[in-house]
């Protein structure tokens, strides 16, 4: 390990360590434009220069790796007038136009020029002007403010897979632009206005609404897919103005999905903010006291047997086991918390964790990815993928839906005929997932929801078992969910009691009338026409699918507006918390449920978030760790029989409306016409279309 | 003054055939089986102790470049890349070996491949060069149907390939690294050093670039022996140069010359003279647009060699001598070699692609003197903010012809500006 000194501080770091890093290391802060610790090293700004005893020319510290005994000195003179020297060039063309740049207060060139920059300046020349480019719904560019750090075309280029970005021309006339003049089609695509250090690309939904010191930051847990990202959601006044990743190496590393990050807006529009009571066929406002009292009364009497609950996909923990106190003390079996039908099973909780975890990933050298589509379904695991991939060493192959996912891979077949074969060692991948290190198996809710998912488990269990997935220190079967709250309502057994009806026979029950009354969890992903002359009760944030079926409305709190528990695909329990409050008369959903308890006589024997949670830990122990993802024990699960010769289909049709939050969002509607004719729900566009 | 026996290139002006039966008649590709048998180090060890520097311009050991290649041939390939995007305004010199010599370097490339370990060379050559790309592929044709390189070149067991890729007209392209990376078929921008391309080179394997005039000579040094090199020129300066003198002289002329021979001795011998007699002269740019100017008080002693001009404030470069009289517009002229390099930055990096459109466009103010008097040493500020400070050399190479003529021709410039200011108007 090479010994140095920066500044008089000697340090001893790895080789190949570079001296930017060992200065950060020993808290000397180096100023960086290009540089970013997750992309390739560029050493173009210049800004970081350094001088380095023994070389005749100041050194770029992001790009020079340590040597032994190498001097370095970052605050002399000559380093000072070198920097003020590259931030001078920076802003000779850098538009002087702070004051209505959405970056403001957060832009790494204007603070570094606080540092480094001259009080006036001394180009007399014309400034250079840059047309701006059109990137799509998302991303707002000012491209004269651009100051050509290419961070940009590295991210899409290497972490998100999606080589549309570029630096065209050369010298001064080197512009940052799609090469085919055409929006971004990545879901990662937000990152990039994260990572622009300057204002060139910004938040497009969000541009000129805010800045950024007026804003409330909480930290939260992201919910609008199975991953649970650490974000950020800025907000001013009751209002989410933007939502941004934070850094969780675990999980999202520095990245959020477009979703995730964009769908912000659906937060402000079809919102349910006060009780409606369905009275002659048409929703009538209601006070709380009115709707809960015509749900009592419409269930006095209502054996228990009749009634049903089905969970949604962003249904929080402690709505869960509230709901399931109240279903198990109204002595119901019917409930569920697997809204789009798949088999899975509570017994063993490795049956429907992803066990590799996303860290994991990282690490396998084989990887079978079955029944689907991880681009759409979990963009940033993708990009884990990918990056795995590119490092080298990693033979993936797909059966289901086949795509470009950014990592190159074997197409092996589309349904379950074919998993069958790799599991009875009939298929030459069988061999390679044998032979592999750490073989990994990614199952899709693609390939569990359908009517053979039990036995495509099973299978999939008998893979992972004759293939040695699970060892020692390494669990390659990975389950992949796309709802926040699966694993949560699992691990709480959401699921149907003895004798009770999943989803499929609730649904069924209803129809039939065996079922007189179902609540509905913010589940709107349910058969809403089928579900008869049942009486209905939502509870939700958003006027979608299920508010409209609905025979009483019950406002609840959307993710960003409780206090709340969520476990994603790894079964790592997080916590959301509240940024803003619940619009109008909305509550939080376990309050509400509470209430509800009340009204119906059966009293839950909790009245504050703290007991919730003890209950919570008390119906599951992982709900008494946070943040980890504590390795699941094996053991038997799936069931046998045929398997059906349908392929199986990604659960995610368009990845940007899979919830009701995105389906409100203006802005994912807008993705979803721009990029409609790849997101695979045939809105192609022909020559003469609007 | 060089000996007839001693020159190198013995078909400079095209008086003979240049094809391969031609290049036997002067000696090419005699005995080559018998030069590799030496074995590689030996080959190095020769170069080395030639003192051949780089004809590139930079002047950096040959033979310890050559030296830098791993010893023992990884699992990856070694390559060589000869550099034959000559692309410097003022020189023509491997363009004339290209064209009336290629044999030189098809049997230097051969021998330069085994001595670094590769089998695969690339002649990297500026795109506007069709004619000496075509004589260049008909030399190796040639060569290779006469089995001197392909499979067991020369007899030796060596088996080396030499490859033509032609350029696409960008003067970045000629820096060793955006070379590689637009062989490999990206954009053409330097990369960042290290790894230098011996470790880390094209495809990420180790290789090796060279001037086509640094390979051209190996061959001679080979036959005639590292001594006799070393003999000719002055110490650590060693060798023949090919120079090429343009500009204000009576017969502009490549000519090949010992290195140190005296910069006027090279003007009046070869070239004829300065337009007008040597007292007519008011600077010599002496190697390619790249370094600064010097004045006629230093082009009276001055030698031309690396370390001579070094020490009189300049370079040789790739001894392009560009000749100017004084009926030269010298703010101009430097003016006009600033816009060549903005129009050249790659724009990878801020202080070239920033600075060089700077210094250009206050060039431009100075030719006509709309300027202020402090501007002059902003702009001299300017020059340093971008020297030494940028990935490649391009930035110094824009800054240096600038501040040469800060340094030598100030009076001149403040004579534009203080006339513009009198005369009130400022130019259109």
């Amino acid at each position: 390990m090479p010994k140095l000194t920066i500044d008089g501080i000697g340090i001893e770091v790895e080789a190949g360590t570079t001296i930017l890093q060992a200065a950060d290391m020993l808290g000397i802060e180096i100023p960086r434009f290009c540089y970013h610790e997750r992309l390739a090293i560029a050493g173009n700004c210049r800004m970081c220069l350094v001088e380095v005893e023994k070389m005749p020319k100041p050194v770029a510290s992001c790009a020079m790796p340590v040597g032994e005994g190498m001097v370095v000195r970052t605050n002399t003179p000559g380093v000072r007038k070198a920097r003020q020297g590259v931030m001078e060039f920076l802003l000779i063309n850098h538009p002087l136009d702070c004051p209505i740049c959405d970056q403001g207060g957060e832009c790494d060139l204007q603070d570094q020029a606080m540092a480094y920059g001259r009080d006036r300046g001394r180009y007399h020349e014309d400034k250079r002007a840059v047309a701006d480019k059109e990137f799509g719904p998302l991303i707002e560019t000012f491209m004269t403010r651009c100051i050509q750090c290419t961070r940009c075309v590295r991210f899409i280029t290497e972490i998100a897979g999606v080589p549309e970005l570029g630096a065209l021309g050369r010298g001064e006339h080197m512009e940052i632009a799609t090469y085919l003049n055409r929006a971004i089609d990545s879901e990662l695509s937000g990152n990039l206005i994260d990572l622009c250090p300057v204002g060139a690309l910004t938040n497009k939904p969000a541009s000129y609404t805010y800045r950024s010191w007026e804003l409330k930051k909480t930290e939260s847990v992201d919910a609008m897919d199975g991953l649970g990202a650490a974000i950020r959601v800025d907000t001013r006044g009751n209002e989410v103005i933007r939502i941004l990743p934070r850094a969780n190496d675990a999980v999202n590393e520095e990245w959020l999905s477009d979703r995730s990050r964009f769908a912000c807006d659906g937060l402000k529009h079809q919102r349910l903010d006060r009780c409606y009571i369905r009275q002659d066929g048409r929703l009538q406002p209601a006070a709380w006291p009115e709707a809960l009292q015509a749900i009592a009364a419409r269930l006095k009497g209502v054996p228990a047997a009749r009634i049903a609950a089905i969970a949604g996909d962003q249904a929080d923990c402690e709505t869960l086991v509230a709901m399931k106190d109240l279903m198990a003390s109204l002595g119901s079996p019917h409930l569920d918390c697997r809204q789009d039908g798949a088999k899975l099973e509570t017994g063993v909780r490795a049956s429907y964790l992803f066990n590799a975890t996303i860290a994991g990933i990282e690490e396998t050298d084989a990887l079978l990815v079955v029944g689907s589509n991880p681009r759409k379904e979990a963009p940033v695991l993708n990009a884990r993928i990918r990056k795995r991939w590119l490092k080298g060493g990693l033979t993936a192959a797909v059966v289901g839906p086949d795509g470009d996912f950014g990592f190159r891979h074997e197409w092996l077949g589309d349904g379950p005929a074919t998993l069958a074969e790799i599991a009875a060692g009939r298929h030459p991948f069988f061999e390679v997932l044998k032979a592999a290190r750490k073989p990994m198996l990614i199952l899709g809710q693609g390939a569990l929801a359908r009517d053979d998912g039990a036995a495509v488990l099973g299978l999939a269990r008998t893979l992972a078992e004759t293939t040695g997935m699970v060892k020692d220190g390494w669990n390659g079967f990975s389950v992949l969910h796309t709802a926040a709250a699966r694993v949560g309502g699992l691990d709480l057994g959401f699921v149907p009691g003895q004798g009770g009806r999943d989803v499929a026979g609730i649904v069924a029950g209803a129809a039939a009338g065996e079922i007189e009354a179902v609540f509905l969890l913010g589940a709107d992903e349910v058969e809403m026409n089928a579900l008869g002359s049942a009486f209905v009760v939502y509870l939700g944030s958003h006027g979608d699918a299920g508010a409209h079926r609905a025979d009483v409305v019950l406002p609840g709190a959307a993710y960003t507006e409780k206090s709340a528990t969520w476990v994603n695909t790894e079964g790592r329990v997080q916590r959301g918390r509240l940024a803003v409050f619940p619009p109008g008369e909305a509550k939080e959903d376990w309050k509400v449920v509470r209430a509800l308890s009340g009204a119906l006589g059966k009293p839950l024997p909790y009245d504050g978030l703290a007991q919730v949670r003890e209950r919570l830990a008390a119906v599951n122990p992982v709900f008494a760790t946070l943040g980890a993802a504590a390795p699941a024990g094996w053991g038997a699960f799936g069931g046998g029989g045929p398997v059906a010769g349908a392929p199986f289909v990604s659960p995610i049709d368009n990845f940007y409306m899979t919830d009701p939050i995105s389906r409100a969002s203006k802005t994912m509607a807008e993705c979803t016409a721009t990029f409609g004719a790849t997101c695979g729900c045939n809105h192609q566009k022909t020559g003469t279309h609007g | 003054m060089l000996r007839d026996q001693d020159r190198i290139f013995t078909n400079l002006y095209g008086l003979h055939d240049w094809r391969l039966a031609g290049a036997r008649a002067r000696g090419d590709w005699d005995g080559t089986k018998a030069i590799l048998e030496r074995g590689r180090d030996a080959l190095i060890e020769e170069v080395k102790n030639s003192g051949l520097r780089g004809r590139g311009g930079a002047g950096f050991s040959t033979g310890m470049k050559w030296s830098f290649m791993p010893k023992q041939p990884g699992p990856r390939p070694h390559y060589l890349v000869i550099n034959a995007d000559e692309g410097e305004p003022g020189t023509c010199k491997d363009r004339e070996i290209m064209r009336f010599d290629p044999h030189k370097l098809v049997e230097g490339a051969l021998i330069a491949g085994f001595a670094i370990g590769a089998h695969t060379g690339y002649v990297y050559i500026r795109g506007e060069f069709v004619r000496e790309a075509e004589h260049l592929q008909t030399a190796i044709d040639e060569a290779r149907a006469a089995g001197l390189i392909g499979p067991n070149a020369c007899g030796s067991g060596w088996d080396f390939e030499l490859y033509v890729h032609r350029g696409a007209g960008a003067y970045i392209c000629g820096e060793e690294s955006a070379l590689i990376e637009s062989l490999e078929g990206k954009k053409g921008q330097p990369r960042l050093k290290p790894p230098f391309p011996a470790g880390v080179g094209l495809y990420g394997c180790p290789t090796t670039v060279n001037n086509v005039e640094s390979i051209a000579v190996v061959p001679a040094i080979m036959r005639r022996g590292a001594v006799w090199f070393a003999g000719l020129g002055r110490p650590k300066n060693s060798g023949t140069k090919i120079f090429c003198i343009s500009g204000h002289v009576n017969r502009p002329c490549n000519v090949e010359e010992e290195m140190g021979v005296p910069l006027k001795e090279l003007i009046e011998r070869h070239a004829g003279g300065v337009r007008g007699g040597w007292d007519n002269l008011m600077a010599v740019i002496p190697g390619g647009c790249s370094v600064p100017v010097l004045p006629k008080s230093a082009c009276d002693t001055v030698l031309m060699d690396f370390d001579s001009l070094r020490d009189a404030g300049s370079g040789l470069g790739t001894a392009a001598v560009i000749v100017m009289d004084k009926s030269a517009d010298i703010v101009r002229a430097i003016a006009r070699l600033s816009h060549f390099y903005m129009h050249e930055s790659c724009g990878q990096c801020t202080p070239c692609r920033e600075g060089t459109g700077w210094m250009a466009r206050m060039m431009g103010r100075m030719v006509t003197g709309d300027a202020t008097l402090d501007e002059i040493d902003l702009l001299e500020q300017v020059t340093r903010q971008v020297e030494g400070h940028t990935i490649c050399a391009l930035g110094d190479a824009a800054a240096w012809p600038i501040q040469g003529l800060i340094r030598h021709f100030r009076p001149e410039l403040e004579r534009r500006i203080h006339e513009r200011q009198a005369s009130g108007t400022r130019a259109a």
